[in-house]
């Protein structure tokens, strides 16, 4: 009994997320004829699939420096020192979480774009007869990777920060250690498991990048672009060895930075009197932490606020004018009025909402077998959950193309593509780590006797599960699930891989409105999904 | 003694290599309670989950009233159970927590019957606390009234006072016997302390790693033993080794013989386990010879470690017999002696 529910939850992992990434290596060296190397030598052999692997690395690494520089200091600010308004500003910092990549990357381009609104002043100001600059190629990726990812540093950072026992750094002091030591020896050590945590999840999120190389990459090509425009081209057997590779650079990646940040978490091994925040006593430093501290939230906040004030303006409604000429809602109510219109805005709701309850499901019960079953297979099971977590969102939605169009039920293999059904499971797949994550982390936490109490009264295993289990963990599934939920709805990268026009979701629909030049339309649904993802995420941090 | 209620046989429970319960088999007769007590390791807990169902014997059947139930899963066995840690549901009240496994009646016949067995621990009207505001004696309370609500056929209790600080030990484990006589309730419960096992327990098991060494009760038991686990984890003693002598005494020193309760197997001339409980022994002038290494007030009487040629005899005597440093001779009126075993 005990053995069999875990043998299954194995298989079908198995089925969900390592044969379809094992069908792509397989078939990127089968052709109609049999086994061949031919699509291998043609990678190989062209350099311009070289420099993009490359320009996926380099962009990675830089992304994760870059996210660090900003994000580890800000922390360590936050964290550490005490000004006016140091609640409210911790808040907002975290605000880029809310906008989904392909929603914060048109924002970049109405705000930092050659017609942007910053352009556009510059240009007025210093009388030049054509904008600046052109926000393309490398430079631009990396300034949305910065201002997205340095999230993951500042969040991680204050985590590790909160939990490390100020009795630590006061032995150091009092054996001596001078406050630059101090950080270096004592600190900085302690917070490697978390900032390697975050230094990984950087840079897998750019390695799988495609919203802002897609848009600003113009001649400069990254992996997932190439892999994109292949399957697009109809070039599958390109597609796959390019995503061959790039699942071998990822997984290189995660097996390097897990060697660096070790999987010791040594910050919580005592408990006790976390630091407390310094209060700035000069009034000058004050005023500067205070000033600074505000003008960053300001910048944080200028993509969100331009992207709702483009979404003012009417088709054709601005030119040349600094500011727009003319401000409507008509956007709004078109959106809401036409149904084809509002479809897109549906089908990601409903899509990101039944892949959420279903990855929810699918947390419970792995939870349960790895937690409280306690099966032998609990480590290969964490294994697998974390496997799509390693596997750009790229390559994952063109294994799921190639599984899911052929027609061999005897080996597990349906023809999806093309219904309804492929894109909340693309969604559903790629959103096993984050929820199975929080579930598995929020049931160890929980007293087994507390399950086996209820069992012990008579209660059956469904009655255990909804009136002990699940109101026990309902901040971990809350949590799981907004995550899950804001993933899959601002879904681009999976998307246009696999969307028909039928289940288009807004990602699609906003690039179709800038392909159209509406721009007002596509900052409208920007704003909607912003909203959305907002209001998810408010529910899910509730305690 | 009537038949038995509850009946384990050859229970057998293997973790990988460790073998936590080792064919063990118990009989214990309607309403009577049983304590299981061994040190930590000796399977005890293991033996609970087993009755409970939260682990499958490896062999062995378990059978109340003659009907098997090892195959029964928790929730069919009408077991009640009360955990090491209570584990009372933090997200519900108390009444909610006591109601949990009355889902069967209805909301009122529910609610009386909350009041019922609250007002049997003595926390009549605490119905609507939250759990976190008990203090640790109401939780323990609360855990116990949760577990009988249901009308259990037999009562579990997994090291029911460990997290009692002892003013309020010793309290709690007088209402808990009383409430569990009231009752007639069957029960079992594991503790590793001899006192408890005794002031709560008609009947002990002396458990060690996964075997039943002795069962029987507390006067038995301290009486009794039969091998020097027992002797010495039940009650105070001391040992040495000694050689069995033909008149049925045991030779513990050069000219020093003591009156012996042999137990079985053991031989004249074969060389022996020899355990002195404190009271037995007393200083005077033959017997064996050593030194006061230390005292231990207990009231009128002390307990002095002597050192007997690197063995150290614990000897019960009024406080002024001796002090630390004398020089003493030690002799016994009774001591037990065992088949010698292989350390």
């Amino acid at each position: 009994m005990k053995r069999r529910t875990g043998l299954i939850l194995v298989g079908f992992l198995l089925w969900i997320v390592v044969y379809p990434i094992a069908i792509v290596i397989l078939e990127s060296f089968r052709d109609a004829e049999g086994w061949t190397v031919t699509p291998l030598i043609g990678f190989v052999r062209e350099p311009s699939e070289w420099s993009a692997l490359w320009n996926s690395v380099w962009i990675s690494l830089a992304s994760v420096v870059s996210a660090g520089v900003v994000g580890i200091p800000l922390a360590f600010v936050f964290e550490k020192l005490e000004f006016p308004g140091r609640r409210i500003l911790g808040a907002l910092v975290a605000l880029p979480a809310v906008l989904p990549p392909l929603v914060g990357v048109i924002a970049f381009l109405f705000l930092y774009g050659e017609s942007g609104f910053v352009a556009r002043i510059i240009t007025e100001v210093l009388d030049l007869d054509e904008s600046p600059w052109r926000l393309r190629g490398a430079g631009a990726i990396l300034l949305v990777h910065s201002y997205s990812m340095y999230v993951y540093f500042y969040l991680f950072t204050r985590a590790g920060l909160a939990k490390i026992d100020s009795s630590m750094t006061e032995a150091a002091q009092s054996l001596g250690s001078p406050g630059f030591s101090i950080f270096r020896r004592v600190t900085l050590p302690l917070l490697k498991p978390q900032l390697g945590a975050a230094a990984l999840l950087a840079f897998m999120t750019s390695l799988g990048s495609f919203s802002a190389p897609y848009i600003f990459g113009g001649g400069f090509r990254v992996m997932t672009t190439r892999i994109v425009t292949s399957k697009l081209n109809g070039d599958m057997p390109a597609a796959l060895i390019e995503a061959t590779w790039l699942a071998a650079v990822a997984l290189l990646g995660l097996v390097m930075f897990r060697r660096f940040s070790g999987s010791r978490s040594v910050a919580v091994m005592s408990k006790g009197m976390a630091a407390r925040a310094a209060t700035i006593r000069q009034p000058m430093a004050r005023w500067g932490a205070t000033t600074i501290g505000w003008l960053f939230a300001a910048f944080l906040l200028l993509p969100h606020i331009t992207l709702v004030l483009v979404s003012f303006v009417p088709l054709n409604g601005w030119s040349t004018e600094i500011l727009p000429s003319s401000y409507t809602i008509a956007n709004y109510i078109t959106l809401l009025h036409e149904p084809e219109r509002l479809r897109p805005l549906w089908n990601s709701i409903w899509m990101a909402g039944v892949s959420t309850i279903l990855v929810l499901t699918l947390s419970l019960w792995a939870a349960r077998e790895i937690v409280q079953r306690k099966v032998r297979l609990r480590g290969t099971i964490e294994s697998l959950l974390n496997v799509p977590w390693a596997v750009p969102g790229t390559v994952l939605a063109v294994a799921l193309a190639t599984m899911f169009s052929v027609s061999a039920p005897w080996v597990g293999r349906w023809v999806l593509v093309g219904t309804v059904v492929i894109l909340p499971l693309a969604y559903f797949v790629r959103n096993i780590p984050v929820a199975c994550g929080a579930v598995v982390a929020g049931l160890r936490q929980i007293d087994p006797s507390l399950s086996e109490a209820a069992a012990s009264l008579g209660a059956s295993k469904m009655r255990t599960l909804w009136r002990v289990t699940v109101p026990l963990i309902r901040p971990a599934l809350l949590a799981g699930g907004a995550l899950a939920f804001v993933t899959a709805a601002g879904d681009f990268v999976t998307s246009v891989v696999l969307y028909t026009f039928e289940t288009r979701p807004v990602s699609i629909e906003i690039l179709g409105a800038l392909r159209d030049f509406d721009i007002g339309m596509a900052a409208a649904y920007g704003v909607v999904l912003m909203f959305v993802s907002a209001a998810a995420m408010v529910v899910g941090t509730r305690r | 003694m009537q038949g038995s209620y509850l009946k384990v046989d050859g229970l057998t429970k293997r973790f990988g290599d460790h073998v936590a319960a080792n064919d063990i088999s118990l009989n214990i007769s309607r309403g009577e309670v049983l304590a299981l007590l061994g040190p930590s390791g000796s399977g005890k807990t293991t033996m609970l989950r087993l009755l409970a169902g939260f682990e499958q014997p490896d062999s062995g059947s378990i059978l109340l009233d003659g009907i098997d139930l090892t195959q029964l899963r928790p929730a069919e066995r009408r077991f009640g159970m009360v955990f090491q840690h209570y584990a009372l549901f933090p997200h519900l009240t108390a009444g909610e927590n006591v109601a949990f496994g009355l889902s069967d009646l209805s909301d009122k016949d529910a609610a009386r019957r909350v009041a019922e067995v609250m007002d049997l621990v003595d926390l009549a009207g605490f119905q609507h606390r939250e759990v976190s505001s008990l203090s640790g004696g109401q939780q323990q309370r609360i855990a116990v009234a949760r577990a009988l609500a249901p009308n259990p056929r037999v009562l579990l209790l997994d090291e029911p006072l460990s997290n009692l600080d002892p003013t309020l030990r010793e309290k709690t484990r007088t209402e808990l016997r009383t409430a569990l006589k009231e009752i007639g309730i069957t029960t079992i419960f594991v503790t590793h302390e001899q006192e408890e096992a005794f002031a709560l327990g008609d009947v002990v098991a002396v458990l060690r790693e996964g075997k039943v060494e002795q069962i029987g009760a507390a006067p038995e038991l301290y009486e009794n033993p039969v091998n020097k686990f027992v002797a010495t984890f039940v009650g105070r003693a001391s040992s040495l080794d000694g050689t069995m002598l033909e008149n049925g005494r045991v030779k513990v020193g050069e000219g020093v013989e003591w009156e012996s309760r042999p137990a079985a197997g053991v031989v004249s001339g074969a060389a022996v386990d020899v355990v002195v409980r404190p009271e037995h022994l007393s200083f005077g002038e033959t017997g064996l010879a050593g030194v006061i290494r230390s005292v231990r007030y207990n009231g009128a009487r002390a307990y002095f470690t002597v050192d007997v040629s690197g063995e150290n005899l614990e000897v019960e005597s009024s406080v002024h017999s001796a002090s630390v440093g004398d020089s003493v001779r030690v002799s016994a009126s009774q001591a037990y002696t065992f088949v010698k075993q292989p350390a």
